[in-house]
């Protein structure tokens, strides 16, 4: 008998149990590894907020770090930016994503709209940052194009535009990366929700193209997106690459403050440090709960305007926005990293001149002299932690479709955890962790630990296109006298091909981009195209920045057009599955 | 048994050979050599400078070659992180076998070592090079940040604050911290300096406060409560007249060094500084910096600090890293130091302890178009003790940072 849907019958078959055993256990698997490293290194950060560090000789607890901690100067001002940075930053995203899709959903725009989200999205922030930092500097690339013919400067004016003190800056670098994060996990699950037949059917209606993908398309899209909409939120409270670029110094976001404490020479500042880590999660967890509050308003409110019937939404004014916005994203971007890379290549390139005068390779001698060393550890660790996030996902989400039960609540957050946790807060305790379990510092730890940080956004951008798939496939192929490894291999995987490949780049990309846990579970022995990166960019030098950050950024970007690629060779006879399961 | 009659042998030998030739190794030191053989050393410094970086990876080459020890250049972007290393090791009662063998360092990260006892030694005794620092005659090198070092690190390179400025745009840079406040005001937007507590920025403050504290003398001491209000009111005064003045009225401030000389590099301000001679001279070969930059000083002198090598006390190569910085200590190494195509960091041997031929070598070397020669470096001021440091960069922080 073959089984039609679930039951004890699943036992009857051998084959069948063998797997299923492996498949179960997996999220189990997945839970300790995400939850594990993270409680221990959080613990590790919340005993030293209570005063407790024997190495430094604090043996007993307290609630004086918390009284320094609140006493410290400009401690509000932190709190605020990274608290506003996160919640401005994720709405304006996901407001602009959404406003592109509106505006070039099944145009011929929206071919290049998907292209251009994989190279944007795999420049590393920090590379962004500088990108972004040199553009709108007012020495930057755009002062040097309009100097001095439109601007009359012979110097650069004294404006403070780059880390100003409402973060505006940092919030717009923040913005420039995590649309196309947004769009990416936006397009996946559009096949799924039938976005063309909504649209067709709201146009049909004669809604506007703005009113009809706001009101038919956004409320089905929206539960989808709304974990990595909360990982937005997160990063951009707590992060630390694109803060410490374009963030304002004093007093900084949170994050950053707390990086400074833990790098001071004061030890005693570690136990601050701590105790700063603990607020930040504190303040990641209350910019998401205000998110929630505000969804949970939006969506009383927008049922009203839904059911209204009206059929128009500022078409004419938020077209125009779109249409403009969406080419400035990808010109800013685009002019942003032509200037690293003019700069990559420049010997002398004196303010106002909109070139450097003088040439030379010299920046990348530098890089070819040292780089293939990092490129290959990069290589072999992104390759190794993505492999095993990507297997990990896939046993976990093929588990939730034979059982059809989805995974709970608990374990959904459990994948948030290393996303919403400060970084710079459990990584020291997973440091002690290692040491503890005398594990030695190297490679294999370093790619176990990047694990913890692919694992979740592999499973971001997966997890939908999968849960989507119409079950009446797999039903069909079972009765068709496949077994259910047989269904997973020969119909499951080809449907997702595109988005698996597309995770697996997103993992890669993820993994290329980590700093702080490649150095500190490498005890520095480790270096990737980012650790020298990021070496190099402390002394200061934007040609030798441009060079490495040009280098770090091919890596990914490689990875994005490889995944875009494959798909269109595996399916040239087959073009009916490029669109399945988009 | 046979080892014991070899070490006997070879203690004998080096009690005979010691007087008749001074220069050939002791015992103990053989077996630092022989010990080391083979060991891979973690060497933690500041990785932002490819020049030092090459430099370091040439060293690593000589040592590998002549004593067959590999070493291993791990780019920290803050010497706070090697200090956290040690400290979580210490927290996870790693004893031994240490992730780190050697660390560059000075001043603040030192002393919290030394005080945290995360240190190994006395060890440079030991070294067979380091009687050519002249111990005797460099009571500097004795001294970082006024902890005594008591043979916990080994001196690498000297440093001294310099400010530099291309002379086409200012011909006559202000020479004081007075005359540096009335051009700020007659030229705003154009000077700034890193936010502390970044290790340049701090500086400035110090030498700010050395050329208009009340009493010097209590700088050199452990800060004191009723001490620290008094002796640095003129600094605060002299800083609350100049902020409105600085580059984005000191609303923002450049980041570290680096992010200094890249506003000096876009023309965003006048006047920068640097721990190095040779920071200009560096910038204007790789033109980053105009070929008309040159360095000068304060008139009262300006700080100068020395910068050491250090063993934490679970280090896993310890022989490694003691022939590794005592091959950095030789005449070779130091003058390829001091040589600006490679780095141009002021050496810390005394060459009356050199032959003729070497302290030659030293004395002529060309320092660069921009460099001041080394007799007419005028005074120089000592780090004040570490603990005002720290206290320096909070009063700053409660003056300055809140908004």
């Amino acid at each position: 008998m073959r089984r039609s849907g679930t039951g004890a019958t699943q036992y009857g078959d051998p084959d069948r149990y063998r797997t299923g055993f492996m498949l179960k256990a997996s999220p189990y698997l997945v839970a300790a590894i995400l939850a594990g490293p993270v409680a221990a290194g959080a613990l590790g950060a919340l005993v030293p907020s209570f005063g407790f560090l024997p190495a430094l000789g604090h043996d007993t607890f307290g609630l004086s770090v918390w009284r320094d901690l609140l006493d410290w100067p400009g401690i509000g001002g932190s709190v605020l930016l990274s608290l506003v940075s996160g919640l401005v930053t994720a709405g304006l995203a996901l407001a602009l994503a959404m406003l592109f899709l509106a505006v070039f959903f099944e145009t011929r725009a929206f071919t290049w709209l998907r292209k251009a989200i994989a190279p944007l999205l795999a420049v590393p922030h920090a590379a962004a940052a500088f990108a972004l930092a040199f553009l709108i500097a007012p020495s930057g690339f755009l002062a040097r194009l309009m100097s001095p013919w439109a601007t009359g400067w012979q110097r650069p004016p004294d404006l403070l535009i780059v880390q100003d003190e409402l973060g505006l800056s940092l919030m717009a670098g923040l913005v420039m990366k995590e649309v196309p994060f947004l769009l990416l996990v936006a397009l996946a699950p559009l096949a799924q929700i039938r976005a063309v037949e909504r649209m067709r059917m709201a146009r049909a209606l004669g809604y506007g193209r703005i009113a009809a993908w706001f009101k038919t398309v956004v409320p089905a899209l929206y539960p989808l997106l709304r974990l990595p909409i909360y990982a937005v939120i997160a990063y951009s409270s707590a992060n630390i690459d694109v803060a410490l670029i374009l963030g304002p110094v004093s007093p900084p976001p949170l994050a950053v403050q707390v990086l400074r404490w833990s790098n001071d020479p004061e030890l005693d500042y570690r136990l601050i440090a701590a105790a700063g880590a603990v607020l930040q999660f504190g303040v990641t967890a209350a910019a998401i709960a205000l998110w929630v509050a505000a969804e949970r308003t939006l969506i009383g409110l927008g049922r009203g305007w839904i059911e209204s019937g009206n059929r128009t939404l500022a078409e004419q004014g938020l077209g125009l926005l779109g249409r403009v916005m969406f080419p400035a994203l990808l010109l800013s971007a685009g002019l942003g990293i032509l200037a690293l890379g003019l700069s990559a290549f420049a010997r002398v390139w004196r303010f106002p001149d909109p070139f450097p005068s003088r040439w030379t390779l010299e920046h990348w001698q530098t890089v070819g002299e040292t780089a293939s060393g990092p490129l290959w550890s990069t290589i072999w660790i992104a390759l190794t932690a993505t492999g095993l996030s990507l297997a990990l996902v896939l046993a976990m989400l093929e588990n939730e479709r034979r059982t059809g039960r989805r995974a709970s609540r608990a374990l959904e957050l459990v994948f948030y955890l290393p996303l919403l946790v400060p970084q710079i807060g459990f990584l020291f305790g997973l440091v002690l962790l290692a040491e503890l379990a005398g594990i030695a510092p190297g490679g294999a730890l370093v790619a176990a630990g990047h694990v913890i940080f692919v694992l979740p956004y592999v499973y971001l951008t997966l997890s939908e296109s999968y849960r989507r798939l119409d079950p009446a496939w797999g039903r069909l192929a079972r009765t068709l006298g496949h077994s259910e490894g047989g269904v997973f291999w020969k119909v499951i995987l080809p449907m997702v091909l595109t988005p698996t490949l597309a995770a697996f780049a997103v993992g890669l990309a993820v993994s290329i981009g980590q700093y702080l846990v490649t150095r500190l579970l490498g005890a520095g022995r480790i270096d990737t195209v980012t650790t020298e990166a990021i070496a190099l960019a402390a002394g200061g030098d934007r040609r030798l920045i441009g060079a490495w950050a040009l280098t770090q950024a091919v890596l990914p970007i490689l990875g994005f057009a490889l995944a875009l690629a494959a798909p269109r060779l595996v399916w040239r006879h087959r073009r009916g599955m490029l669109g399945a399961a988009q | 048994m046979r080892r014991l009659t070899i070490l006997a042998l070879a203690a004998v030998l080096a009690t005979v050979l010691t007087p008749a030739r001074a220069d050939s190794p002791s015992a103990e030191w053989s077996r630092v050599l022989e010990a080391a053989k083979g060991q891979t050393v973690y060497w933690n410094a500041w990785g932002g400078d490819p020049r030092i970086n090459a430099y370091i990876a040439w060293a690593g080459e000589q040592v590998s070659a002549r004593y067959g020890a590999e070493v291993v250049h791990v780019k920290l972007t803050d010497t706070a992180e090697a200090v956290a290393r040690v400290l979580a090791e210490k927290t996870a009662g790693r004893n031994e076998g240490g992730a780190i063998d050697l660390i560059w360092i000075n001043g603040e990260n030192f002393a919290a070592m030394k005080r945290n006892g995360l240190l190994y030694g006395p060890w440079i005794e030991a070294l067979p090079n380091h009687k050519l620092t002249g111990p005797a005659n460099s009571p500097d090198l004795a001294l970082d940040f006024g902890v005594p070092v008591e043979g916990l690190e080994m001196p690498w390179a000297r440093a001294r604050l310099v400010f530099y400025r291309d002379e086409a745009v200012l011909p006559e840079p202000p020479r004081s911290s007075e005359a540096l406040l009335t051009w700020a005001k007659a030229n705003p937007g154009r000077f700034t300096y890193p936010l502390p507590p970044s290790f340049l920025g701090t500086t400035f403050l110090k030498q700010v406060l050395l050329e208009r504290a009340s009493s010097v003398d209590a700088l050199y001491r452990p800060v004191a409560e009723g001490d620290f209000a008094a002796v640095t009111a003129p600094l605060w005064d002299y800083l609350d007249a100049l902020h409105p003045h600085l580059w984005r009225a000191a609303r923002s401030f450049p980041a570290n060094a680096g992010a200094m000389r890249r506003l000096m590099s876009d023309g965003e301000i006048d006047i920068a500084f640097a721990f190095s001679q040779s920071e200009a001279t560096a910038g204007i070969e790789s033109g980053e910096l105009p070929e008309t930059v040159r360095n000068y000083l304060f008139d009262a002198g300006t700080i100068g600090n020395v910068s050491f090598l250090a063993i934490p006390f679970n280090a896993a190569h310890r022989e490694g890293a003691m022939v590794l910085a005592n091959f950095l200590l030789s005449p070779e190494a130091q003058l390829r130091k001091l040589d600006p195509e490679h780095w141009g960091s002021a050496t810390v041997l005394d060459l009356e302890e050199l032959t003729q031929e070497q302290a030659k070598a030293f004395r002529e070397m060309d320092l660069g178009p921009a460099a001041i020669p080394a007799d007419r470096l005028g005074t120089m001021l000592a780090e004040p003790h570490p603990s005002w440091t720290d206290a320096l960069e909070e009063e700053w922080n409660r003056r300055y940072a809140v908004r």
